[in-house]
C-alpha cells in the first residue's frame, strides 16, 4: 500500500476541479462535468479527472493515463485561449428542460 | 477561515472557491479552497492548511486579520459535488485536510451519510467536535469512523494502521445500495482508496475524487 505522506517530490500538479472557476469564467459553463476524449490514449474521462498543471505561465491539463496534454489555458491581458487540440472529443450534459 | 460575502446565495456541498492574492507588483496567485461550512447566504467557511514554502496560505493563515478584504471566485465545480437532491446513500473517505468537502457534506447531508476519516492521530483530526454534534444531530443518517495511521487514542480498539481493504469494506455501504463514494486527500491517499473501493468491489463510474496536497500552497 503507498504511503499518504507528502513530500517535496511530489508532482506540482492539482485535479481539473481546480479550473471549474478559470474556465467557468470564460466559457460561463462549468467544464469540468464535461467528458473529454484523449487524442493521445482514446480514453475518455471528466475534465475535473485529468491532471492540471497550475505552475506555469498558463493551466495544462494532462490525461492521468497517457500523460498527454488534453487543454491548454492561457490568459493574456484582454484575451483567454484555450487549445482544445489534445482532446477528440469534448461531450458536455445538457441542463434538463 | 470564515468570509462574509454580500449576496453571496451558498453553495453544493462539495464545492470550492478560488482566492486571488495581488502584490503590489501586479504578480497574482491564485489557489482553491474547499468550503467546510453547510450551505447557507452571506457567510461560508473554508479550511486553509498552510504550506511552509507557498504563496497564498502562509498570507492567509499568519499575514491575514480579521476584516481584511479578499478576492475570491466562487463557489465553484459541478463534479465534487454532492447535491442535496441525490437520495443515494454516500460514502465519504477523507484523508488530512482532505476532510474539508466532506465535512460540508456531513453538515447538509440530507441523504445516509458515512465518512471514514484518516488522520495520524488524534490531534491532527480537523473538526473533532463538529463531526461528533453532526453525527449525534443526524441520528441514522450520519455515521463517523475514525482511523488512525500513527498513534491511537488510549484503548481504542484497533492498532494504528493505515486504512486498508477490510477497514474500508466495513464501512462501504452493501453493493445493492448503490452508493456513492466521495474520496478526497493527499494525492497518494486517494489513488490508494480509489483502488481498495475498487477492489471491494464499488463501481468505478460513482467513485469521485479530489486530491491535493502541498503543492497546492
Amino acid at each position: 500500500m503507498s504511503t499518504t505522506t507528502v513530500g517535496a517530490d511530489d508532482p506540482h500538479w492539482v485535479d481539473g476541479n481546480a479550473l471549474a472557476g478559470p474556465l467557468g469564467e470564460i466559457m460561463g459553463a462549468d467544464l469540468t462535468v464535461a467528458d473529454l476524449t484523449c487524442a493521445g490514449c482514446r480514453m475518455t474521462r471528466p475534465l475535473a479527472a485529468m491532471r492540471v498543471f497550475d505552475r506555469a505561465p498558463g493551466l495544462v491539463a494532462r490525461c492521468p493515463g497517457c500523460g498527454d496534454v488534453v487543454m491548454r489555458l492561457v490568459r493574456t491581458t484582454a484575451r483567454a485561449l484555450v487549445d482544445l487540440r489534445g482532446s477528440l472529443v469534448v461531450s458536455l450534459p445538457l441542463p434538463r428542460v | 477561515m470564515v468570509l462574509d460575502v454580500d449576496g453571496w446565495v451558498g453553495h453544493v456541498p462539495g464545492q470550492h472557491v478560488d482566492v486571488r492574492l495581488t502584490a503590489p507588483d501586479g504578480y497574482t496567485a491564485q489557489r482553491s479552497y474547499s468550503i467546510s461550512s453547510a450551505p447557507l447566504p452571506d457567510r461560508f467557511e473554508v479550511t486553509v492548511q498552510t504550506v511552509a514554502d507557498g504563496e497564498v496560505s502562509p498570507h492567509l493563515v499568519d499575514v491575514a486579520e480579521p476584516g481584511d478584504q479578499l478576492e475570491i471566485r466562487g463557489p465553484v465545480g459541478g463534479w465534487f459535488v454532492r447535491r442535496p437532491t441525490d437520495p443515494r446513500p454516500a460514502l465519504l473517505i477523507g484523508g488530512g485536510s482532505g476532510v474539508a468537502p466532506l465535512m460540508s457534506m456531513v453538515r447538509a447531508a440530507t441523504a445516509p451519510t458515512r465518512l471514514l476519516y484518516s488522520t495520524r492521530s488524534p490531534s491532527d483530526a480537523l473538526f473533532t467536535a463538529d463531526l461528533a454534534s453532526a453525527e449525534a444531530a443526524g441520528g441514522d443518517l450520519v455515521a463517523v469512523t475514525h482511523v488512525y495511521t500513527r498513534v491511537a487514542p488510549a484503548g481504542w480498539p484497533a492498532p494504528p494502521r493505515r486504512l486498508d481493504a477490510d477497514t474500508l469494506a466495513r464501512v462501504a455501504w452493501p453493493h445493492d445500495a448503490h452508493a456513492v463514494a466521495f474520496v478526497c486527500g493527499p494525492t497518494g491517499f486517494v489513488e490508494t482508496v480509489a483502488d481498495l473501493l475498487v477492489t471491494i468491489g464499488h463501481n468505478p463510474a460513482t467513485i469521485r475524487t479530489e486530491r491535493f496536497g502541498p503543492t497546492k500552497g
